[in-house]
């Protein structure tokens, strides 16, 4: 009998999604999908503020990486201030990168060792009781210290440049509001240990180890599951170093051939389009050269270490080389590996706020500056899930009358789809009985993307799990909560 | 005749100058009382009654009341405590006011008044009003966010006397209005006055918004109402 199963929500993610597995007469799957569920509609509701007040108002959308749609509202408000990225004051843009590394090395932390190192530790069919971070405090209480003290330590960077932990007001249209003082600088540099980012950057090393650990120990899962060929887009710095705060859009394909070549993001529109589907609030993103067919991609850690040729900071390109090495220098599409791309990224982001702490610069007095006013202004950035578009049409009255964003989450999309089918194909097609294991599996594949729901449809919310298993008539055979 | 009135605040006594108001007179001996609608140098209208105090049993407008010889006034009483609070309360949930993205935060004095009085979700259902935003030289009027305190109206003036802002329609439907040509006339200087005396933030100079940092607003470091509490 035919029989449709539901995963809503999935956990151990942000924001509210759900899975629906369809399976046919002799228990196949024949449709798998991740669904987001929720809606706010910022897009509506940014039009008629003022242009000046969408940074902070646009960072509501979210209170896991904020700062990422602050930086990118801020970054579209600098066009319309007619201050193009080039030119910002030394002190507002490494200000601005100091605030958006920061928050790389929380938003990273918070995923890596609250939510996804429990299925990576204690295996994805362990007991849910134990498979959280309250588990990994109690059997591994080291790690979990060092989990928490990078995230406040990136926490606290974030309050130093924008004001508060969460929702700050740092990055104004031209420039920012604050530089910081030496004491800030040196309460960074030279508090007792752990608080110091010496500190910070040998447990972000050890945070490597660990995975790569895990990985000799798992190598099989490790590199197999939900792993599939795709493109990838991200930002790079215009030499083709890895950037998290500009750069230009480049893509390439699952042989790392290049699809988007480094083009200005200010044209987005040509390269990237979005096609609506009617199950999902959330919207998938393609590259326009490849169509809707083949045109889906990856963003986010994997995709990044894909299209970059380096990394600027010494121990994180040792690690990348490393990581590079294990593909043979070709694209990484390993689902599991962008947890092992990510802490990379985590090295490489503890090490640049080192480089900026000693910068003279970050203590300048010249913070804003002003331009000749236009009315469009788009803004890209490669927030901790991945590249983030924000654009914007304002009137001759300074009042926003259209705003288009797509969130790193979205640009996932497809790739979600991607990996739940992977699983279901391989755990649930023709079993008779939906067991948790099964369903943790479907979301460890979605978790390792790390995406936020509600940024992706500007949402919020909590994420309960239901599944529920219909046959093909809609009649409901089973459901499972937790 | 004598030349100072006696009068006491909350059981304190104290001595102000004959034609000072109940709201001078509190300041003289360091007693806060809040006002809204009511400025320095700006003759009172009494409008927003979140000054009120209680003399005898009687409701009075603090701001607009003449201070008499032997008052006995009751301020800070867990009566008028809560009369203020409802006002406060009243004001918010007939607007909209979301603090969370508004460039006033931290300068904003009904956002300061309801941290003072402990405000964390309005008694009243709240209104969402359709209102408008509406665009001049050099500034926006947020309707959304406005409290009709009329401060606007009072204060600011062209060069040559002529007034900027208005009132229209009654009741709930007060607005405040304003001379589209007039307005033009201001200069930047007239419309940051005009900014930082509306105590919301209803206009808006245009492109400075949140050029002050977090810690260093005007409330981020003493609440409201301290630093006539601070002279005592």
């Amino acid at each position: 009998m035919a029989r449709k199963i539901t995963i809503e929500p999935v956990t151990r993610v942000e924001g509210h999604g759900k899975v629906t597995i369809h399976l046919d007469d002799e228990g196949r799957v024949s449709q798998a999908r991740f669904h987001v569920v929720e809606f706010r509609g910022f897009e509506r509701f940014v039009q008629r503020r003022p242009y000046w007040e969408i940074p902070v108002l646009v960072q509501r959308l979210c209170g896991i990486c904020p700062v990422s749609h602050h930086l990118a509202g801020a970054k579209a408000m600098d066009i319309i201030a007619g201050v193009p990225p080039e030119k910002l004051t030394s002190t507002a843009e490494k200000i601005r990168r100091l605030m958006h590394y920061g928050q790389m090395l929380q938003s990273h932390a918070l995923h890596f060792f609250h939510l996804a190192s429990p299925d990576l530790l204690f295996g994805f069919d362990a007991d849910p009781a134990v498979r959280n971070i309250i588990g990994v405090a109690k059997f591994h209480r080291e790690l979990a210290v060092h989990g928490i003290i990078l995230r406040k330590f990136g926490q606290e960077i974030i309050k130093a440049t924008a004001g508060k932990r969460i929702h700050g007001t740092g990055a104004i249209p031209g420039g920012v509001n604050k530089s910081l003082t030496q004491e800030e600088r040196d309460y960074f540099l030279k508090s007792p240990a752990p608080y110091n980012i010496d500190t910070i950057i040998d447990w972000a090393q050890e945070a490597i180890e660990i995975f790569k650990k895990l990985h000799q120990e798992n190598k099989e899962v490790l590199d197999t599951f939900a792993a599939f060929p795709s493109n990838h887009l991200s930002l790079v710095r215009k030499d083709g170093a890895l950037d998290f705060y500009h750069g230009v859009l480049r893509a390439v394909d699952a042989e790392g051939r290049k699809i988007l070549n480094d083009v200005d993001y200010q044209d987005y529109l040509k390269y990237v389009g979005e096609e609506v589907r009617p199950w999902s609030y959330m919207k998938f993103p393609y590259l326009k050269k490849l169509g809707k067919g083949k045109g889906w991609y990856r963003v986010g850690p994997i995709a990044r270490l894909n299209t970059c040729d380096y990394i600027p900071s010494p121990r994180a390109q040792q690690e990348f080389e490393i990581y590079k090495a294990y593909t043979g220098g070709k694209p990484n599409n390993m689902t599991l590996h962008s947890h092992w791309a990510r802490l990379i990224e985590l090295l490489h982001a503890a090490e640049v706020i080192k480089d900026l702490l000693n910068d003279k610069d970050i203590s300048g007095g010249k913070l804003v500056k002003k331009g000749k006013k236009q009315l469009e202004g788009v803004g890209l950035i490669e927030a901790p899930r991945g590249t983030l578009f924000h654009h914007y049409r304002i009137n001759k009255d300074d009042q926003v009358v259209m705003a288009n964003l797509i969130v790193s989450t979205t640009n996932n999309n497809e790739a979600y789809n991607q990996a739940v089918r992977w699983v279901a194909d391989k755990y649930i097609s023709e079993k008779p009985e939906v067991t948790e294991g099964m369903l943790n599996r479907v979301e460890v594949a979605i978790r390792a993307y790390d995406p936020c729901l509600s940024c992706a449809t500007h949402a919020l919310g909590q994420m309960p799990l239901q599944v529920d298993l219909y046959d093909d008539r809609g009649q409901l055979l089973d459901r499972k909560r937790k | 005749m004598p030349e100072k009135l006696k009068f006491s605040i909350d059981g304190r006594e104290g001595l102000a100058d004959q034609g000072m108001t109940i709201y001078e007179a509190a300041r003289v001996i360091g007693v806060y009382i809040p006002v809204l609608c009511h400025y320095e140098g700006l003759k009172p209208v009494g409008s927003c009654r979140i000054c009120s105090i209680l003399v005898n049993g009687r409701w009075l407008a603090s701001c607009t009341q003449p201070l008499s010889e032997g008052m006995v006034i009751e301020n800070n009483t867990p009566q008028v405590i809560e009369y203020r609070r409802a006002i406060i309360e009243m004001l918010l949930a007939e607007g909209n006011h979301f603090c969370p993205a508004c460039e006033k935060s931290g300068n904003c004095e009904l956002q300061a008044l309801a941290y003072r009085y402990g405000i964390m979700v309005p008694r009243f259902p709240y209104q969402f009003p359709q209102r408008q935003i509406e665009a001049y030289p050099g500034f926006l009027l947020d309707h959304n966010r406005c409290v009709q305190c009329q401060r606007c109206v009072r204060a600011i003036q062209t060069e040559d006397g002529q007034k900027i802002f208005a009132m229209k329609n009654r009741s709930k439907d007060v607005r405040v209005n304003v001379d589209r040509k007039l307005a033009a006339k201001l200069s930047p200087d007239q419309i940051q006055k005009a900014m930082d005396i509306c105590p919301v933030g209803a206009i808006l100079k245009k492109e400075v918004g949140f050029l002050r940092p977090i810690g260093q607003r005007k409330y981020d470091r003493q609440p409201i109402g301290s630093e006539i509490e601070g002279k005592k």
